[in-house]
């Protein structure tokens, strides 16, 4: 049977907070193990949660981000359960009155080709809340080893709607989530360093029909490709089990990288009795609509919506966008570099997309990836400079290029590296210019001849001539016309 | 007559040291040869380490010495209820749970104190993390009451309640989450203060039931009390139930005369059936006391009193079973030996780690909020909780203080309810509506019983009228002298 | 309110070992306490709002300023068992 998988995702996302969610021990990822502790974070008796205000802040702003309703009031909650990695053997929690309601992730489909925008689409959010992470667990032969330092650190718990539809929107949605955490800059969103971690909730259904199937949960998936994997694996699975005539358990499942497949996880039939109850040790959280106000004017242009104006304002075609704008320091960028020079926004704008975003990847370290933009020698405004000096003739194309190496290797402004090397255009009624198309002419009998011929192309040995002999300083246009001239 | 100077107050030997009669070297050693020679019956301590103290001591005469000592507290022991921190000392909660237990920190309570130049002296016993009645609940000693070592001293603060009774230590500090300062102090005849909810930082005090659970004093006069809490309150950032509150001059306090007349309200439920002859005269004795003095005495009801207990023993084992969860065998504490599996290090280590009363208080709580009875057992009693705080708000229209016994019965025998469970539950009759509201509360001694053990009087105030209670409290003890009257040992 | 009480369950959520006899004095003694508190059964709580503080306050926060952690031997110190400075436990088995 032809079926339709119907996905929600729950989506854990660690807040860039200096300390974590209830004590000030610091977070920074990669320290020695136990070595960001405190007594709250080892749950030592005696020991008092205290809520930290950015990670509200935070997660307000995230849920501006995502279209949420910021609750009026919102409280903290205990879900009890027990694990190694758990400190409390409770998790702080909020339950029945999360921080966020409702809300909406925007989606792009892939379009028909790489050039064409695809559709857009939102995903509907159930709530996001915050809670706090748990330690780290590590296997080694009999033994499992706990490292507490991840212990405690702010998590928002994004919940989706089945509201996915497939293994392309499911990428989609936590591409799109990440661009807008990240623009925001309220997570890193880094999966390979577990700020970012997803559960799956896969159903299927016959295509047409509307009611919910039977869903599994599939538990930590900590890459994308683990995301598309699994949830593509589930669903032939479920597919093949319900062609078969057989029944979905519902059941959480674990995502088995090495075998590529899930498997059901040693459930007790406790798991689900949470005992959540309000935490006597917190106090709820009342925030304003005029707090919720000011947290907003804090908020970044959400990804898509830059996009949309990237290309209505500044006419910039869709391929450039969708490099410029998922990155959200990069759409900075351009702007502030706009700000400068606004006569070129599509100068500028492919400046950036091409030759600084290759420069940045081949100057990254090879396990950290590209060099972020903010670290980047050249800064907007010495970028503008540099395009400015290209249109206005002062400089040509091909000294540009060596100018912009040089501004990328030590950040010097472009004017100042033009006049160090004397790269200043020759001007257009220099008769020395003439002379050099003259001997160059001289020296390309044949081009000559064939462009006589009606070759138009041939002339170009005779201009790359004229080039190679005034290192690139040469204006095109004078040299087309000059040697327009000689030969009329 | 001159006391020992085991038997002295905080007020004077802190005036002593200031006029350098004595030294804190010498109060120190006086304490530690007290303990020496008296413990032995009484079993108050679980640890104490003479040597720390003397060092201790040492260093504060050093300060005094050199005019530069922290409070006119500098340089006098206190005893320290053994499910409060102090760094580098041992936590037991007298669990085996916790028996190797060292806390790596300080309690904001004994931060405070500290910072007073106050010795903490010894860990004194308790029910195992608090939960009883009597002390008999200790994994480690039972504890005896000074007056007769027949008796339980009462509980949970058993062994701070004893301590100060035995004069091993001047004052000391003790938790009550449902009468665990006020009922020990009662049977033991010395002043128990349980303050304000959040008065004092819990901090570092390890949970039973958080919403309910306070630190307070408990020494031999209300002087000493008030001293004490002055040292106390305090805003603590790591505590988000502590209140930002000024405190007044509770000593100053004392002296003063009140501008009005004094209305004591007599909660009618509080004087019902169960309350024993012994109780009933001492606390009739007091009404008339504060009668002789003018004050305006008001029968007031408290008409869901009645359900405190019923309410308490929900709520308690609830935030207590999600306390407790932390005490795994993973982090710290008791690991079964023969686990091979965390899920049987869990099982194990707390079937093993925890006591009778523990594993049913944790049982009862994990219960009541498991799916589907959390609506009719916890959020039902959180319900009546708010009707129970609204009767002592009623009331408080009314009166001033409220004027009580601290429990049923004088002191019983060791072993006498151990094995009756809501018997033993009832001692906290009189003393549960006040942490369920959050009031402040004190018992004082009230007199004898005619086998002569020490009774006390309960008085209850208003939210955050500290200064009021103490003085009303220092009213009637200072009429009488049972505060000079000690047990012999 | 009155119902019998699977102890075996209630123990595992708990994850407290009871022994046979400690089963049955707590089922017995719990089903005591239960039948105690059904008084409140009898009182109209309609309309009443629940008691989570005794001083209900709300937005106690705390700054994102760090402070000095634990050194890796404090946050040990009381382990029964470490390993390169970590907890050491038994291998543990997934379990949802
Ligand atoms: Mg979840
Ligand atoms: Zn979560």
């Amino acid at each position: 049977m032809n079926y339709e998988p119907v996905i929600g995702l729950e989506v854990h996302v660690q807040i860039n907070t200096r300390t974590k969610a209830f004590t000030r021990a610091p977070y920074v990822f990669g320290a020695e193990p136990n070595t960001l502790a405190d007594p709250v974070v080892m749950a030592l008796p005696g020991a008092l949660p205290v809520l930290n205000k950015e990670a509200v802040r935070q997660a307000v702003r995230a849920g501006l981000m995502l279209e949420c309703k910021i609750a009026e009031r919102c409280k903290w909650d205990r879900k009890n359960y027990f694990y190694p990695d758990s400190p409390k053997n409770y998790q702080i929690s909020q339950y029945d009155q999360p921080i966020c309601i409702g809300g909406a992730v925007e989606i792009e489909l892939p379009g028909p080709s790489r050039n064409v925008m695809g559709a857009h689409r939102k995903v509907k959010l159930t709530r996001i809340h915050l809670e706090e992470d748990v330690g780290k667990l590590s296997h080694f032969g009999n033994a499992s080893l706990v490292d507490f330092n991840r212990a405690g650190v702010a998590l928002l718990e994004i919940v989706s709607e089945p509201d996915l539809y497939s293994i392309e929107e499911v990428f989609a949605y936590l591409n799109s989530l990440r661009q807008s955490l990240t623009a925001a800059g309220i997570s890193d969103c880094d999966m390979e360093k577990g700020q970012m971690r997803c559960d799956a909730n896969v159903s299927l259904r016959p295509k047409g029909t509307t009611t919910l199937g039977t869903r599994c949960e599939i538990k930590n998936l900590n890459s994308i490709s683990g995301v598309r994997n699994a949830v593509q694996y589930e669903i032939k699975r479920q597919a093949r089990a319900l062609d078969k005539g057989e029944k979905i358990i519902q059941q959480t499942r674990r995502w088995d990288a090495e075998q590529g497949v899930t498997q059901p996880m040693r459930t007790k039939e406790d798991a689900h009795d949470y005992r959540y109850f309000p935490d006597p040790d917190l106090m709820p959280v009342v925030i304003a609509p005029e707090q919720v106000e000011k947290i907003a004017k804090t908020l970044p242009e959400r990804p898509f919506d830059r996009q949309r104006r990237f290309m209505q304002q500044y006419d910039l075609p869709y391929t450039v966008t969708s490099v410029l704008c998922p990155t959200c320091a990069l759409g900075d960028y351009f702007e502030q570099a706009l700000e400068v020079y606004p006569k070129n926004p599509k100068g500028i704008a492919n400046l950036i997309a091409n030759d600084l975003l290759r420069e940045l990847a081949a100057a990254g370290r090879p396990d950290e990836g590209a060099l972020p933009v903010c670290q980047c020698k050249i800064k907007p405004a010495q970028l503008a400079e540099l395009v400015k000096l290209t249109d206005d003739a002062v400089i040509t194309r091909q000294s540009a290029k060596e100018v912009f190496a040089e501004m990328f290797a030590a950040g010097d402004d472009p004017m100042a590296i033009v006049e160090r090397k004397a790269l200043k255009q020759e001007k257009q009624d220099d008769g020395a210019l003439e002379q050099i198309v003259r001997d160059a002419l001289e020296a390309n009998p044949k081009a000559v001849e064939q462009y006589k011929a009606g070759n138009e192309k041939a002339i170009n040995a005779v201009k790359g001539a004229v080039m190679k002999a005034t290192q690139g300083r040469a204006n095109p246009q004078t040299v087309a016309e000059l040697i327009g001239k000689l030969l009329s | 007559m001159s006391q020992p100077i085991y038997y002295k107050t905080l007020a004077e030997l802190s005036r002593e040291l200031e006029e350098k009669k004595v030294s804190s070297t010498e109060i120190a050693q006086a304490f530690i040869d007290r303990t020496q020679a008296t413990d032995g019956k009484v079993n108050a301590f679980l640890h104490h380490d003479a040597h720390d103290l003397l060092a201790q001591a040492k260093r504060s005469d050093e300060r005094r010495a050199t005019g530069q000592a922290l409070s006119p507290l500098d340089g006098l022991p206190i005893g320290i209820k053994d499910a409060i921190c102090v760094a580098g000392q041992p936590l037991t909660c007298a669990s085996k749970m916790l028996e190797n237990y060292v806390s790596p920190y300080d309690a904001g309570a004994v931060e405070r104190l500290k910072a007073a130049g106050m010795l903490p002296w010894g860990r004194l016993n308790l029910d195992e993390f608090a939960m009883g009645s009597s002390t008999e609940n200790s994994a480690f000693k039972t504890t005896c009451n000074p007056w007769n070592l027949e008796r339980i001293p009462g509980g949970s603060s058993g062994g701070s309640a004893a301590a100060c009774a035995a004069g091993q230590a001047i004052a000391t500090l003790g938790s009550d989450t449902g009468g665990s300062i006020r009922q020990p102090a009662s049977h033991c005849g010395v002043v128990g203060m349980k303050p304000t909810y959040g008065l004092v930082s819990r901090y570092g005090l390890a949970a039973f039931a958080s919403s309910l659970d306070q630190i307070g004093p408990m020494t031999r006069t209300v002087e000493d009390a008030a001293l004490l809490l002055q040292q106390l309150v305090w805003h603590d950032r790591r505590d988000s139930t502590s209140l930002n509150h000024a405190a007044p001059d509770y000593r100053g306090a004392l002296s003063q005369k009140r501008e009005t007349p004094l209305r004591v309200g007599l909660p009618k439920e509080y004087f019902g059936e169960g309350l024993s002859d012994d109780v009933r005269k001492v606390v009739d004795n007091a009404i008339g006391f504060y009668k002789s003095q003018g004050a305006q005495m008001v029968e007031i009801s408290l008409p869901h009193s009645s359900l405190g207990l019923a309410v308490y023993y929900i709520i308690a084992p609830a935030e207590a079973s999600s306390n407790l969860a932390r005490f795994d065998g993973i982090r710290y504490g008791h690991r079964a030996a023969k686990a091979d599996d965390p899920v049987e290090i869990y099982y194990d280590s707390r079937a093993e780690g925890f006591g009778p009363e523990v594993k049913r208080r944790v049982i009862l709580g994990t219960y009541v909020l498991s799916s589907g009875y959390y609506d009719a057992y916890y959020l039902r009693a959180q319900k009546v909780r708010s009707l129970i705080r609204q009767d002592f708000s009623d009331a408080f229209e009314k009166v001033d203080v409220i004027l009580s016994p601290v429990t049923p019965t004088p002191a019983f025998k060791r072993g006498e309810k151990i094995n009756n469970l809501l018997e033993m539950y009832l001692c906290d009759l009189y003393t549960i509506g006040v942490n369920l509201a959050g009031l402040p509360g004190i018992s004082v001694p009230g007199g004898f019983s005619k086998d002569g053990l020490p009774v006390g009087i309960q008085l209850i105030g208003k939210p955050l009228a500290e200064a009021e209670l103490l003085q009303t409290a220092h009213l009637f003890e200072q009429a009488h002298d049972f505060y000079n009257q000690h047990p012999a040992l | 309110m009155s119902e019998s009480i699977d102890i075996d369950h209630v123990a595992q959520l708990a994850r407290i070992r009871l022994s046979p006899e400690e089963k049955t004095a707590y089922a017995a003694q719990l089903g005591d306490i239960l039948n105690f508190v059904r008084q409140l059964e009898s009182v109209d709580v309609t309309g009443v709002e629940p008691t989570s503080h005794a001083f209900p306050v709300v937005n106690v926060l705390d700054d994102d300023e760090p402070s000095e952690p634990f050194t890796q031997a404090q946050a040990l110190m009381n382990a029964p068992l470490a390993r390169n400075g970590q907890i050491e436990v038994p291998k543990v088995v997934d379990e949802a």
